[in-house]
């Protein structure tokens, strides 16, 4: 069977690293923390679909902005929004476009459901930037963060970057433990089938459209919250956020990872944006640093080249080359 | 008068998605490629001719210069990168096109800044029809919409007149049988291959002068293209021009009836086409 998580240990330990993350960084570093934890949400998401039911979906960053749109509108002006009523709006709002959008584009198959998914998207990202709902082209600031405070009592301070640091990680956390909960479910199982082989999981009696729109949305649904807390990151939602380049780059993340593994979606989201700050750092490339894409462009076509398997599956084989080797060798010293 | 004008500019925008959305239709059906980057060539085109003319003083000599540089560049990214990946999951070709975008619109923002640049409209074409007192229409859009035409209806012919066309059909309707009947499949690739990136940069170099050259607008395009590639059904040059005209009708009518919306005009047409036949007017399922 294919590894779909780590060992336990493995992640205890990078748990446990992540968690004392905030005690020896400074606040810059946090701030980058907590934004890979977000793109690695967004990123999982998209792993449901492209690494476990096999659908390339090229439009996942509607549902990311979409969820950022919904809490920006959410906000008064001047005070903070209830993040217990703002977060349940988003991402059921994101849920619901996934569950209109998926029963439009799980209609097509192939090279039509990767144009389609696009195309849907580019149709959201049109209303935002074309209308004036909210700020058109421009924008919207999200002045004061949501509150979390329940009964008076503030739980979690978001204006403070550890702690929102450590919000982000929570809902990773939860996360990666629903996403490896429902793969090991008979629902995960089930899309396995439908990715290794549809026609013959239908034949079988399998609903497979219920299936891949049931996957659809969920995926839809935790993009949103990725999208929110990205929102809250930020203050600032703008028609980009769900731009068609934004699907591209978290396609990137899933792939640059390694599909089908959870812990590759999270190790394509820390890859990528450390290699964008590294390309796009002036003090190293100067002038050059902000035509940073370039470099990034450069590096996808040539891992699309070498690495047909992405970084986990590269560090994956090279682990058990290693372990091959150390086995062997052992083996002829106890043989010699 | 003001909606024979929108007419005539739907039909000319139509003809020019033609010539783009065609070239991709193909690649898809007979490589079974999927290629985002072909809009960053309507962007090289565009770039093309805005340098190039620049550089020679006439409009007239960038175009065969431009083109020639288009097939050379269609040719070298096809033997170099696109036949690696032919067998290739439809994944690895996003991912590998995707990065050739960010790659051609850094190399572009390098080469020529991020500024909007205008293309003059030649000399010979620079002068306008005049159908009322207040309403005239520029003739360089009614020579694109006859070199449309032209270019069109001779690619219909070479598809389905000559032997060319033949072996491009039977590429594209069964890969194998074609190549152990005899025919040159990676001679056939690199060539179809070429012939697209070439009309994609040739609609770009006649739209220059009156769409200008922009940071983008190649990205802009293809999402229309793919839109089109679906209404039409993949690998059909017949369902690609059906559709091209259908979404350059509903694209300039809806800005003129509603500015604010006419962006989401195209998209709801797919969806209702996705809906009554998933696998595109042309193709029967």
């Amino acid at each position: 069977m294919e590894t779909i998580t780590l060992p336990r240990a493995a992640l205890l330990v990078s748990t446990l690293l992540l968690a004392l993350f905030p005690l020896m960084a400074s606040t810059f570093y946090v701030q980058l923390g907590a934004k890979i934890l977000i793109l690695a949400i967004f990123a999982l998401s998209l792993d449901l679909l492209v690494g476990h039911t096999g659908l390339v979906s090229l439009g996942h960053a509607a549902y990311f902005g979409l969820a950022a749109y919904v809490l920006a509108l959410l906000s008064p002006k001047y005070e903070a929004a209830s993040f217990w009523l703002t977060l349940p709006v988003a991402i059921a709002a994101a849920g619901a476009a996934a569950l209109v959008i998926g029963f439009l584009v799980l209609r097509t198959a192939g090279i039509y459901f990767i144009m389609v998914t696009l195309a849907f998207a580019q149709m959201i990202y049109a209303v935002f930037h074309d209308t004036k709902i909210s700020g058109g082209s421009d924008g919207v600031y999200i002045t004061v963060r949501p509150d979390l405070s329940v009964a008076g009592l503030n739980l979690l301070d978001l204006e403070n970057p550890v702690q929102f640091y450590y919000l982000a990680l929570m809902m990773m956390i939860g996360v990666y433990a629903l996403l490896s909960r429902v793969l090991h479910a008979p629902l995960g199982r089930a899309l396995a089938g439908i990715k290794a082989n549809e026609s013959r999981m239908r034949s079988i009696g399998y609903p497979v459209f219920a299936y891949k729109l049931g996957a659809f949305v969920l995926a839809g649904a935790l993009a949103g919250l990725a999208g929110y807390l990205a929102a809250c990151q930020f203050g600032f939602v703008n028609p980009e956020i769900l731009a068609w380049h934004q699907s591209g780059v978290v396609l990137m993340m899933v792939i640059l990872g390694g599909m089908g593994k959870l812990h590759g979606a999270v190790l394509g989201a820390l890859g990528y944006v450390l290699l964008q700050e590294l390309l796009s750092a002036p003090a190293l490339l100067g002038s050059y640093a902000k035509h940073w894409q370039l470099g990034v462009g450069s590096l996808i076509v040539l891992i699309v080249l070498a690495l047909p398997h992405g970084l986990a599956g590269w560090l994956e084989r090279t682990g058990s080359w290693y372990r091959r080797r150390r086995s062997s060798s052992a083996a002829e010293i106890s043989n010699g | 008068m003001f909606y024979l004008i929108q007419l005539l500019n739907g039909i000319q925008y139509g003809l020019l998605l033609f010539l783009l959305a065609s070239g991709l239709t193909l690649i898809f059906g007979i490589m079974g490629v999927i290629n985002l980057a072909h809009g960053s060539f309507y962007m090289i085109g565009a770039y093309l001719a805005f340098g190039l003319a620049k550089l020679t003083g006439n409009f007239w000599l960038a175009i065969p210069l431009g083109l020639v540089i288009a097939l050379a560049l269609g040719i070298v990214l096809e033997t170099t990168l696109f036949s690696r990946i032919y067998k290739r999951d439809h994944l690895y070709q996003v991912l590998l096109t995707f990065g050739l975008i960010l790659i051609f619109e850094e190399l572009r923002s390098i080469l020529f800044g991020d500024d909007v640049h205008g293309v003059a409209v030649p000399a010979l074409l620079d002068y306008s029809v005049r159908l009322t007192d207040t309403l005239s229409y520029p003739v360089y859009r009614l020579f694109i919409t006859l070199v449309c035409l032209l270019v069109a209806a001779a690619m219909v012919l070479v598809i389905h007149k000559t032997r060319l066309g033949m072996m491009i059909r039977a590429g594209s309707s069964n890969r194998e049988m074609a190549a152990s009947l005899g025919v040159n499949i990676p001679l056939l690739f690199a060539l179809v291959f070429a012939f697209g990136t070439a009309l994609a940069a040739f609609a770009g170099m006649i739209a220059a002068p009156i769409s200008s050259v922009f940071p983008g607008m190649g990205n802009q395009i293809l999402i229309l293209c793919f839109v089109v590639v679906v209404i039409g059904g993949i690998g059909s040059i017949n369902g690609a021009l059906i559709a091209s005209l259908a979404i350059g009708l509903a694209d300039t009518l809806g800005k003129v009836i509603a500015p604010e919306y006419s962006g989401i005009a195209v998209y709801l047409l797919m969806a209702v086409i996705l809906l009554w036949r998933p696998q595109g007017l042309a193709n029967k399922t």
